[in-house]
């Protein structure tokens, strides 16, 4: 065991389902936040349509988040999800109604409304919540030894409101790059302009976090202005995929604004995790005090090895199948 | 006030996970089902088997995305409300439920995608492997979670250092001595649910008169079926039931209402049971049955609650009651099931009003005896969590508080309240309006396939009969 640091490894697997949660989930619920805002009903089904297929397996990966976490990091399961009680509820419920809308939108007619404001409600809840804990992960948690003695709205400060704020922004930007990719005409000029307007709002956020989240966390400041000067390196990248994906946007590119999204969540998940590296509980708790049993960490990792391959060729497989642009009045009826 | 967050807390979990129960339950068997309509429409091209496969398809998505959203909740219930339970028994717990996701959860998830919307996109074999692949998914799932509750009531393969639970053993852990039974008395319930719906729904349609061809196939094969499953979850549950009387005696107890250790234990059928008083009231019983059940023996021996300390007993009146509920309905459905098969063999199951009612009726009640079923397990094991290692009054998170609890109850039964209703509502629309409704639908549009789930031109909520639709 010793040559092989089996904790080390998790952190990466689950660091790469945590991403993977973040891109797929989050252009679907991207595009449940644009929906009251689509030029018509029409523009809605079709919308709604480049994201039915394929939301419940992206869903599964925040599944996959939950108990991966329990089983390599128990300790951030169980001191994160006390400390969070109210927003995990919240979380739970906006994914629910958001959820449940893509089977009963398509089969309502006088209350498709409900759905509607469910589907856009669910993910804009959702979303915000997901933000509101990449904060309170930066904030820390009050332990006392391996138990969350806070109270139950310690997690709720300016500081996650803002963070919750600006992912709500990030996945409206990567929801209108997607609709970019996936539809065409009158819908695809509307999700052009959005995303103009998103990558603004994107980058006033990323100014904002990188100025306060130093000044509000002494360590967050010690490491950047500490002796590894390459770090820098990371902020540059996001300004450069910023400026690829506005140029991408301007000369009306349909796939590369999608990627150069992912790329500049890439870097400012890159930024966290270098941030806040080695604590998986601030201010006390490193990754490797929050590590299972050795025995069970490599158990699943023996499983996940040999599976997770197979789980990235099908869900490939699918997107393959449902590729292509989806148009008006092809899914819904 | 004084409120409890242990009590609000389980209050929460058993309201929580047997609302989620309900789906599972009924996808497990119903994608056996249409992965079997999928098989036979591949093989024989009968297009009776592929109207009735993409109909209940539409069933199937409805009750699979509730099923997925209200598990969402319970992978995040253990760490909100049992954070304690969940850090002591992470070594265990987290590699199988995440093995859970990582071999089934993706598999049904991602395969459901094609089985809903790439029925036009790919070609017929791939689409019956997603189906399969589906069926398929839901197994692995549920042996996994089975595999999961069966080691909190048979823990084994582990030791205990400084309050942490360590495997010792993953072959002994998983397979646990309580884990096949239950395993095989789920996929059951699980048969018979999928079974009496379609059957019931089936019998509403034959009664209306409505696409007659497709209903009696898929009655007539449903009878069949239940008239085997129905009986053998009989034996199976018996099986179940001697595994828990050499496992959690006290459960048994609970279950047979007995309070004296006894050789020569009666089978109580009717009792109020007094956890106050020790005893039981109006007691309707036949002598020495229990003991040849539970020992196959007439004067084998039956201990009583009284063995147990008052605090190590479970809660009597729940788990004696639940169990009646269950087997009364297990009982009720065979006698239903065995009925249907005599008259299928006579020819006159498609024309008896009386028995086609009859199973338009027992639609709810394999779901009612699900639930009273986990209700015997898991009240059952109280007051432990993991069954004689950590009780449940130990594993409630330390920093919740009263109210907290009381706000996410509320909060869940008011959402859980307002998904159950619009997904009953569109279900029973679905279902009014029939396998004739996707009839008149075009599969294409300008050579561009369709999402068959949602290809009605039914508008579901005013009231309208969609063109063609008898009443």
């Amino acid at each position: 065991m010793e040559l092989i640091d089996l904790t080390l490894i998790w952190i990466a697997i689950i660091g790469l389902g945590v991403f993977m949660y973040v891109l797929m989930d989050g252009f679907d619920l991207g595009v449940g936040i644009l929906f009251p805002f689509a030029p018509d009903e029409e523009a809605r089904d079709t919308m709604m349509n480049t994201v039915a297929p394929v939301w419940d397996g992206n869903e599964t990966w925040l599944i996959l988040g939950g108990a991966g976490l329990l089983a390599a990091f128990p300790l951030v399961y169980a001191v994160f999800l006390p400390a969070l009680y109210i927003g995990v509820f919240l979380l739970l419920a906006g994914l629910i109604f958001r959820g449940v809308a893509f089977e009963f939108r398509f089969k309502a007619n006088r209350s498709k409304y409900l759905w509607n404001w469910s589907f856009f409600g669910g993910s804009l809840v959702a979303s915000f919540a997901q933000g509101a804990v990449v904060g309170a992960y930066i904030q820390g948690f009050e332990v006392d030894g391996f138990t969350y003695v806070g109270g139950p709205l310690d997690w709720l400060t300016p500081f996650t409101v803002m963070t919750g704020l600006a992912l709500v922004c990030g996945y409206t930007l990567l929801g209108a790059t997607w609709l970019i990719l996936k539809t065409e005409g009158a819908l695809q000029d509307w999700a052009y302009s959005v995303a103009r307007w998103m990558l603004g709002a994107v980058m006033l956020f990323f100014a904002v976090i990188s100025i306060w989240t130093p000044l509000a966390e002494a360590r967050v400041m010690e490491r950047w202005l500490g002796n590894i000067e390459w770090l820098w390196i990371f902020p540059l990248v996001t300004l450069a995929a910023a400026a690829w994906l506005w140029q991408a946007i301007e000369k009306r590119r349909e796939g590369i604004p999608f990627i150069a999204t992912l790329t500049l969540f890439i870097t400012f998940y890159a930024g966290l995790l270098i941030s806040m590296w080695p604590l998986a509980v601030p201010p006390e708790h490193t990754f490797w005090d929050a590590a299972s049993a050795p025995e069970s960490q490599l158990f699943l990792l023996l499983g996940v090895l040999f599976i997770t391959p197979v789980i990235l060729g099908y869900t490939a497989w699918t997107y393959w199948v449902f590729r292509g642009k989806v148009r008006a009045g092809e899914g819904y009826h | 006030m004084e409120l409890d967050p242990l009590l609000l807390s389980r209050i929460q979990f058993a309201f929580v996970v047997s609302f989620h129960a309900l789906f599972p339950v009924f996808t497990i068997g119903l994608a056996a089902y249409i992965a079997t309509l999928e098989g036979l429409f591949y093989r024989t091209d009968n297009p009776v088997y592929a109207r009735l496969s993409r109909f209940w398809t539409r069933v199937f998505a409805v009750i699979f995305g509730m099923g997925v959203v209200s598990g969402i909740v319970m992978a995040f219930q253990f760490g909100t409300n049992w954070s304690a339970f969940s850090y002591a028994s992470a070594n265990f717990l987290g590699p199988v439920l995440s093995y859970e996701v990582v071999t089934a959860f993706f598999l049904e998830a991602t395969f459901l995608g094609v089985l809903l919307f790439g029925r036009d996109k790919v070609p017929k074999g791939v689409h019956l492997f997603a189906a399969c692949m589906v069926a398929l998914g839901t197994f692995i799932s549920s042996f996994w979670i089975l595999s999961a509750n069966s080691w909190m009531q048979t823990p084994a393969g582990i030791e205990i250092r400084d309050g942490l639970i360590y495997v010792t053993s993953w072959s002994e852990a998983i397979f646990n001595p309580s884990l096949w039974p239950r395993f095989f008395h789920m996929a059951l319930a699980s048969f018979l649910t999928a079974g009496f719906v379609v059957a019931g729904v089936s019998a509403w349609y034959l009664l209306r008169g409505r696409a007659p061809d497709i209903n009696r196939k898929a009655l007539g094969m449903t009878v069949v079926l239940l008239a085997f499953i129905a009986p053998a979850q009989l034996v199976v549950g018996d099986l179940h039931g001697l595994n828990t009387f050499e496992h959690q005696p006290e459960k048994v107890a609970a279950m047979e209402g007995a309070w004296e250790t006894k050789q020569g234990a009666p089978l109580i059928l009717f009792a109020i049971p007094s956890a106050a008083n020790e005893r039981n009231y109006l007691e309707i019983a036949i002598p020495n049955a229990a003991s040849l059940i539970l020992t196959h023996d007439l004067q084998g021996e039956v201990p009583g609650l009284k063995e147990w300390a008052p605090e190590d007993r479970p809660p009597v009146g729940w788990v004696f009651w639940s169990f009646r509920v269950m087997v009364a309905i297990g009982l009720l459905m065979i006698a239903v099931a065995a009925v249907a098969l005599v008259q299928r063999l006579r020819g006159r199951l498609y024309e008896s009003p009386r028995l086609l009612k009859v199973f338009t009726w027992m639609i709810p009640l394999p779901f009612v005896a699900v639930l009273a079923g986990w209700f015997v397990t898991d009240i059952g094991r109280q007051p432990w969590v993991i069954h004689g290692i950590m009780r449940t009054s130990e594993a409630v998170t330390p920093s919740l508080t009263g109210w907290m609890a009381l706000f996410s109850l509320i909060g869940f039964i008011a959402v859980y309240a307002v998904i159950f209703a619009a997904g009953l509502y569109y279900l029973v629309r679905l279902i009014q309006a029939g396998p004739e409704a996707l009839e008149h639908t075009p599969e294409t549009s300008e050579g561009r396939p369709k999402r068959p789930l949602s290809a009605v031109d039914t508008s579901f909520d005013d009231g309208a009969t969609p063109e063609g639709v008898r009443r």
